[in-house]
């Protein structure tokens, strides 16, 4: 069993959101959701209500609603057991931005390694298009047609960027478009689109039936509702957790089991890696923002050897389109070798830390962009830890 | 003049991330306010910052970005910071739709900048002087201006990959390639051949062809255009100048070089000229003194090229119009670009047959040296080396295809680019632009108005009309068009259709084809229906309209470029290109054109007198007849856009 801690989404009653929907106007259905304070549940922290105003402003012959269930970020692990447990809830929250924002369409883009949920999902869809959930005149709203289908990822990292999810949609290589313009003006097939995480649609539901005043009294004034962590690593009880936006690091290992820990890595692979001094953090938007991955790394873990799973992983996954992240990922997989063997001059690593602040903000998209934190925040906080290293002639 | 329709845009196959994007508003009237380093103005709603700092004056590098081609964003080198913006932001990917800030040099971005270029130079096999581009390298011109003195991140010791030499026209260096994706988004989108596509990922992608075939085996046309706008050397023309100096060097060798209107247009340019400065008369002495035995001008056999098809293209439409006799169907397309007809036997290979039979103006050529010119001189043919000087990289190809022997030898040995050329007199020791100037060599030696402007877009259109017109109506064309200049098919828009009305009033057929068709009284009155295409893109524009009935499928001739501009812009042209450039050559080549009328000498082809002793000592049964079909025309090979 993954799921640890009580979940609010098993007492939100099916379809209960969608039925409200249907009986307001769809610039009603997107107060709410504004109303609610929701930021997108994928990490980036775009408030989900702007981004729905955004698209159902624009003009477009069609319009599209995109789940983003290309969960590939290392350590997180959230959507697949949100697409296990409630399906339901996510394509309902589909609906319901389809509605709102005047598409006829969406597609749940599904990580390729999660093949197996297929299935199960298929069989949901079918189910809903039986209740008229889906398909003409959903729920027998004659100006509201509605159908989702499911679109197979292939195990690139990147096509969790929405841009690149959006180019694979279209049969191109997964790789990030320019922006602006965005998405929700020029999306799929040049249409306006909404790229919205499986939890944020799972939440959407939810408030649909509770309210936005319900969603806006928990987490913080910036950070509104509840989140969903997937906690992994060096703690007793991995797996899905939810808790409140603005919950530090220390409550979090609390509930997981962990008073050891050397070090946490918030975000991911591309997250921030904390120190013990700053588990005092809050986990939301305004402090550390996360799209849900939590890994925590106990006292015997050499932190050299997480930058470098971490890097190898980028260096592997990045699309390989602008200079920075196709080069820049290696350059600094090269360096934390370097370093394991002490073969890495201080010059060298400050060579390494700028480039990596190139990389930051020079890159494309998202990728490469947030590729370094994980190894410049290692070299800040574990300095003396990843320093002096012993010169191992073997490793050269 | 920008070149406006080069990009296909409704048959795009670029996928969307590396084409122009569509922003709010854009090309309306609406202004936006622009604070860029010290300027503040208001510019139009969509321009993008890097357009904006142009305009201004302002430089921002730039490396990926190509005035050609639609943008791509890739290669960060054009960062600058936007005042709000956590990240920095490729100033040519940016349309501006609200106020914004931009400092383009601020420490973050020199510092950004100076990083891609080091990265860059990681991945980059190869030592400057030992590559052709060297002193025309955009990443070479990148490090010098910001200071690269050592390699931050490394240097390759070693290359990686090796060097694709399989086509007879392009050469394949990714060691150099520093995957700024213009060579794709050249042959994607500029040209819709798509043979190039980035494949792999992170530092293992390569710009790679179907299944990572050779490019010799795919379906590229040759037609260089990547090479153009390759920032580095990793694409070039496969260098035949070394075969040419051993035959020079060979004394038993009679070398005999042809050269079409467009290098002398163009090769001012590798000697520090402004694009469009004309060397025609310089390079001739320039050649003498290289070692060449005879220069001539390709536009002889330009000029016959036109009476030959414009010969078929009578009887085409007089079969077709008047004996009902379709097996050689309208419209008829020119064949004189290669890059072309490898283009429609690949693409449209059901269409062969709407193809003119007549070779390229620089296969005639060949044919007629080692048979016509070689026993009036008393040469063996199998000692003439014929070169030719094409700004082309397709005709490299060209004269390789099987078909091309018709003399019993490979009527031409070797083709020459521009820039090859002008290696070889820069090898010499010539400063070209200080030679006097010398006059073509005979028995070729004058050619026509019309011969030159074949290096233009619709130049072979405007030479056949000039010479169509005096056909059959008898008059002066001067009489319809000012100084013969036929405006309405020139300019350099993608693809243009023009109609001409022929008069009631039609005149004798000249002695020259009266034994093909009795009388013009068939024509009289009759639309002329002709249609041009530059680029490929746009070629496939035309022939999908033809495909649905179109109103080009109504067109009774199609000339038909692979080049943007035409031979002008081709692919062996000097580097760099662009829609101002390419316009220069052509007003270098109309100014040709002109002052042949000037001079007083012929600017149409059926006046060229050689052509005229031409018929009258050699192809004695006239254009079309037995030994031109047997010496000057040609079959294609339906070769399809599968390949095994």
């Amino acid at each position: 069993m993954t799921i640890r801690n009580n979940m609010t989404l098993s007492s939100v009653e099916k379809n209960k959101g969608l039925a409200a929907a249907m009986k307001m106007e769809p610039a009603g259905v997107i107060g709410i959701i504004r109303g609610s304070g929701m930021k997108g549940r994928g990490g980036a922290g775009f408030p989900t209500g702007a981004k729905w105003h955004f698209a159902a402003s624009a003009k477009g012959e069609r319009k599209f609603v995109v789940c983003n269930a290309d969960e590939g970020e290392p350590g997180t692990f959230k959507d697949r057991v949100l697409m296990d447990e409630w399906p339901d809830l996510i394509f309902e929250g589909m609906t319901i931005a389809g509605y709102a924002i005047g598409a006829q369409e969406g597609i749940l883009y599904l990580r390729g390694e999660y093949t197996y949920i297929r299935k199960a999902l298929e069989e949901c869809l079918a189910k809903r298009r039986e209740e008229n959930l889906l398909g003409n005149h959903v729920l027998g709203n004659s100006n509201f047609s509605f159908d989702i289908h499911i679109h197979m990822g292939c195990g690139a990292y990147v096509c969790g960027e929405e841009t690149a999810l959006i180019e694979s949609l279209e049969g191109y290589r997964g790789e990030a478009r320019n922006r602006p313009p965005f998405p929700v003006n020029t999306g799929l097939n040049g249409m306006p689109t909404i790229v919205n995480n499986v939890e944020t649609f799972a939440w959407t539901s939810a408030i649909l039936v509770n309210g936005a005043d319900w969603f806006k009294a928990i987490g913080t004034s910036k950070s509104t509702g509840p989140k969903m962590l997937s906690i992994s690593g060096d703690v007793e009880c991995p797996g899905v957790y939810e808790f409140p936006m603005g919950t530090t690091v220390n409550d979090v290992l609390d509930a997981a089991g962990c008073d050891c820990a050397k070090a946490v890595i918030i975000g991911g692979a591309s997250g921030h890696c904390l120190p013990p001094a700053e588990f005092s953090r809050a986990i939301c938007y305004e402090d550390i923002s996360t799209g849900g991955a939590v890994i925590v790394f106990g006292p015997d873990r050499d932190m050299l050897d997480v930058a470098e799973s971490f890097l190898e992983f980028f260096a592997d996954e990045s699309c390989g389109q602008c200079t920075p992240c196709r080069i820049g990922n290696v350059k600094l997989l090269e360096g934390v070798r370097m370093l394991k063997c002490g073969k890495c001059s201080t010059n060298c690593l400050r060579d390494l830390c700028a480039l990596g602040e190139t990389m930051q903000c020079a890159s494309k998209c998202g990728l490469g962009q947030s590729s370094p934190n994980a190894f410049l925040s290692i070299v800040r906080h574990f300095k003396n830890e990843i320093l002096g290293r012993a010169c191992t002639a073997a490793e050269s | 003049m920008k070149d406006t329709n080069a990009c296909a845009d409704d048959t795009c196959r670029a996928p969307v991330s590396q084409r122009t994007q569509v922003v709010d508003a854009p090309g309306t009237s609406a202004t936006v306010k622009l604070k860029i380093d010290d300027h503040e103005l208001n510019i139009p709603m969509g321009t993008t910052i890097l357009e904006a700092a142009r305009e201004l004056g302002i430089h921002i590098p730039t490396l990926c970005h190509h005035d050609d081609l639609c943008v791509a964003g890739v290669c960060r080198v054009c960062l600058v910071e936007v005042e709000g913006q956590n990240t920095l932001q490729a100033s040519c990917a940016y349309p501006i739709t609200q106020p914004i800030t931009v400092k383009t040099h601020t420490r973050k971005v020199r510092q950004a900048r100076r990083h891609i270029i080091d990265l860059l130079l990681s991945k980059h096999y190869g030592e400057c002087y030992s590559c052709f581009r060297n002193n025309n390298c955009e990443l070479q011109s990148l490090a010098k201006e910001y200071g690269v003195d050592f390699f931050r991140f490394g240097h390759p010791e070693k290359p990686l990959y090796e060097v694709d030499r399989s086509s007879y026209s392009v050469v394949r260096d990714m060691n150099k390639c520093v995957l700024c994706r213009r060579c794709i988004r050249t042959c994607i989108d500029l040209q819709e051949v798509g043979v190039l596509e980035a494949a792999g990922r992170s530092d293992g992608t390569t710009i790679s062809t179907y299944l990572d075939k050779p490019l010799g085996e795919v379906v590229c046309i040759n037609c260089g255009q990547c090479i153009n706008r390759c920032p580095t050397g990793a694409l070039r023309a496969k260098d035949r100048t070394d075969d040419v100096w051993a035959a020079i060097d060979n004394p038993e060798k009679h070398v005999v070089i042809q050269t079409a209107p467009s290098p002398r247009a163009g090769i001012g340019e590798e000697f520090n000229q402004e694009p469009g400065t004309p060397m025609t008369w310089k390079m001739n002495t320039a050649l003498k003194r290289c070692g060449f035995d005879k220069v001539f001008d390709t536009n002889f056999t330009a000029d016959l090229t036109i009476i030959e098809e414009g010969t078929e293209l009578i009887l085409r439409l007089y079969k077709n119009l008047v004996q009902s006799d379709s097996s050689q169907p309208l419209p008829q397309f020119t064949s004189c670009s290669p890059g072309w007809v490898k283009y429609i036997e690949h693409f449209y290979p059901e269409y062969l047959p709407h193809v003119s039979t007549c070779k390229s103006p620089q296969q005639m050529f060949g044919a007629l040296i080692k048979t016509w010119y070689a026993r009036m001189n008393n040469i063996d043919p199998a000692n003439i080396v014929s070169v030719a000087l094409m700004p082309c990289s397709a005709k490299k190809f060209e004269c390789n295809r099987p078909e091309m022997r018709d003399s019993g030898y490979k009527d031409v040995d070797n083709g020459l680019t521009t820039r090859e050329l002008a290696q070889m007199i820069r090898e010499a020791g010539i400063d070209l632009p200080e030679m006097p100037k010398s006059d073509f060599d005979n028995p070729f030696g004058t050619a026509t108005g019309s011969g030159v402007i074949f290096g233009s877009t619709g130049g072979v259109m405007e030479a056949a009309l000039r010479s169509v017109i005096e056909f059959v109506t008898g008059k002066k064309v001067e009489n319809f068009y000012d100084h013969a200049n036929i405006i309405p098919v020139r300019g350099f828009e993608g693809c243009r259709y023009a109609e001409l009305q022929i008069p009631d009033e039609v005149g004798p057929v000249p002695e020259l084809i009266q034994h093909l068709v009795p009388n013009w009284d068939w024509l009289k009155g009759a639309t002329l229906k002709v249609g041009i295409a530059h680029g490929t893109a746009n070629a496939k524009k035309v022939m999908e309209n033809i495909k649905a009935g179109g109103k080009f499928s109504e067109c009774h001739f199609i000339e038909f470029m692979a080049c943007p501009g035409g031979c002008l812009g081709g692919g062996g042209q000097p580097i760099p290109t662009s829609p101002e450039i390419r316009a220069a050559r052509a007003r270098a080549i109309y100014a040709e054109d002109a002052a042949y009328g000037d001079a007083g000498k012929a600017r149409k082809s059926h006046e060229n007198p050689a052509v005229l002793r031409l018929y009258s000592e050699f192809l004695t049964n006239g254009p079309c007849g037995h030994k031109s079909h047997h010496l000057l025309h040609t079959h294609y090979t339906a070769r399809g856009k599968y390949i095994g």
